[in-house]
């Protein structure tokens, strides 16, 4: 059984048919690439099975459950992380409050707890930090705990986030154009990153990209999508020089 | 200077009620970025239902059916009507907002008038036109320390008001709820992510919020026993002042902002005839505002704060 299914979705915004006939599986452990030009509608497919919208049809099963019909922080709780394209940080607060934000929904204590300091809270709490200051460390950022957000530059900033993620502690990763705007240098860096979270904590990670040699090197398999619909899906090689793929991209001119 | 004293004394009473309510308004419009402007009349019929509850439990004591000493009578008091209070704000929240979420701000902005006049009028038509007086809960004591008189009415409110506002401080800056309420301020998307359920955050702040206005609601029939049906509506447009004055974000700000309101408001009535007191005083805090724009702890803010 695969960690996570997609079988069949299909998406109208109106009468517009944004994604058609999509099917997906993942296994733990595995990262999937999703590629294709602007506006074939990746990010929609994020957005649908993360529960921000509902298909019109088809099915999302996480674990042999489906999530159909659950509300977006209820998706979230079953185990779908997820970063987007644009930061979306909270200013003033700290790095720290930050990654520990993501362990809202492991945190049990009551109204009671929180006013008088019940050992169920400091327990709760302190577990929380530990989580946190782990994933900090796995991203490399540890040192900048304390910091303000707001003071931190792109690449760190971007690094919060990822670890903010994973400390809801995902099964599957969901990565929107991760390293948009990074440099060549920092983009080999959140490589290895990408590589250790998948091998230390054995998530699955899906991944919207458009710098190829990215996808490329740490994608073990890769849909390509255009106006929604799944043209090639296949190893990065197959991909590669996959013709409606290079046609998708280049133009047919390319290809012919 | 004793008469400054004096002054200083009823500034701060005064300013609780303004800081109480201003809370409520200061936590929806930050969190939510939606102006709730029932929360005057939340005040009122917090002030009722806890006339109400106190005169329910003043009777059942007066049978002998329970007798409660006054200061058991006062806390429950606070504690049912602070109960009480929340569910409505609860429901306000549900009925008049939520549907409202994505409605544009005017919507929202015309629901929390609509339901102001609907909270006034249904205390009217289940009331009447009478004014009801709230029961006397503790008995006056006058203590003169070097000239200036000071009731134990007095500290009582303004020490309570104070033990909310820091128990308020304390559930914003260190619990999980309030950390979520923070993030929602400034980014509302990604919140649910966190397995946050971003409308039981919203029902949360409603609930605290109106709780506070009960507060302010009891301690104000405390002070100035006889209630009336619209008792609300200046207060809260005082209040909400205070909240903008304060800073998007601030509870610190709020708080301070409202005891600052009643500074201005008994200091400008100290040397201008009363009748001259709100035009003095609301054109002093114009001037604040033309220089500070942003209130006292709020930062300039750019559109992508917000969806």
């Amino acid at each position: 059984m695969p960690l996570l299914e997609v079988k069949k979705m299909t998406h109208y915004f109106g009468g517009l048919r944004a994604v058609n006939d999509y099917s997906l599986k993942i296994d733990a452990g595995e990262v999937r690439g999703l590629i294709g030009p602007n506006g074939a509608g990746k990010t929609t497919i994020f957005n649908l099975i993360t529960g921000i919208y509902t298909p019109t049809e088809g099915n999302v099963i996480l674990d042999g459950e489906s999530t159909i019909g659950l509300r977006p922080h209820q998706v979230a709780a079953r185990g779908l992380g997820r970063t987007f394209q644009e930061l979306r940080l909270w200013r003033h607060m700290s790095v720290l409050e930050h990654v520990m934000m993501a362990r809202y929904s492991k945190l049990s204590y009551g109204l009671i707890g929180a006013f008088l300091g019940t050992s169920k809270r400091l327990k709760e709490e302190e577990e929380s930090r530990q989580i946190a200051m782990k994933m900090l460390d796995m991203l490399e950022i540890k040192h900048l705990a304390g910091d303000s957000i707001a003071n931190l530059p792109y690449g760190a900033q971007r690094r919060v986030e990822m670890a903010r993620a994973l400390a809801t502690e995902p099964k599957v990763l969901f990565l929107d154009e991760p390293t948009v705007g990074m440099t060549p240098e920092e983009l080999n860096q959140m490589m290895d990153i990408f590589r250790r979270v998948r091998d230390e904590l054995g998530l699955a990670i899906f991944l919207i990209e458009h710098r190829l040699k990215m996808v490329m090197e740490l994608c073990d398999r890769i849909q390509t999508l255009v106006f929604g619909e799944v043209i090639a899906e296949g190893v990065p090689e197959e991909i590669q020089n996959n013709p409606k793929v290079i046609e998708a991209y280049l133009g047919k001119e390319a290809v012919t | 200077m004793t008469y400054f004293l004096q002054n200083v004394v009823n500034a701060l009473q005064w300013g609780s009620f303004y800081a109480l309510i201003a809370l409520g308004y200061s936590m929806v419009y930050s969190i939510l970025m939606l102006f709730n402007f029932a929360h005057g009349d939340i005040f009122m019929v917090g002030s009722y239902i806890g006339f109400g509850v106190a005169a329910a439990l003043v009777a059942l004591s007066a049978a002998g059916v329970v007798v409660l000493p006054s200061w058991l009578i006062f806390t429950l008091t606070i504690l049912v009507t602070m109960i009480l209070t929340a569910m409505l704000g609860m429901a306000v929240e549900r009925v008049g907002y939520r549907p409202l979420r994505d409605a544009p701000r005017a919507s929202a902005a015309i629901t929390g008038l609509m339901i102001g006049i609907i909270l006034e009028t249904g205390n009217l038509a289940i009331l009447g036109a009478r004014r009801v007086r709230f029961p006397d809960l503790i008995e006056s004591v006058t203590y003169e320390i070097g000239g200036v008189y000071v009731t134990n009415k007095k500290i009582m409110i303004v020490v309570v008001s104070l033990l909310f506002m820091v128990a308020m401080q304390y559930f914003v800056s260190k619990t999980k709820w309030g950390m979520a309420m923070r993030a929602m301020a400034y980014d509302y998307l990604v919140v649910p992510l966190m397995g946050v359920s971003i409308n039981s955050i919203a029902r949360l702040t409603f609930a605290i919020g109106s709780a506070l206005a009960a507060v302010a609601g009891i301690l104000y029939g405390i002070a100035y026993p006889v209630l009336d049906p619209y008792m609300g509506v200046l207060f809260g447009w005082k209040a909400f002042v205070a909240a903008i004055l304060g800073g998007r974000g601030s509870i610190m700000g709020a708080t301070l902002a409202g005891f600052l309101l009643g500074f201005i408001e008994i200091f400008v009535a100290m040397v201008f005839p009363s009748t001259l007191r709100d035009l003095i005083a609301y054109s002093i805090i114009l001037l604040i505002l033309v220089f500070r724009p942003h209130g006292f702890f709020g930062e300039p803010y750019s559109a992508k704060l917000r969806l």
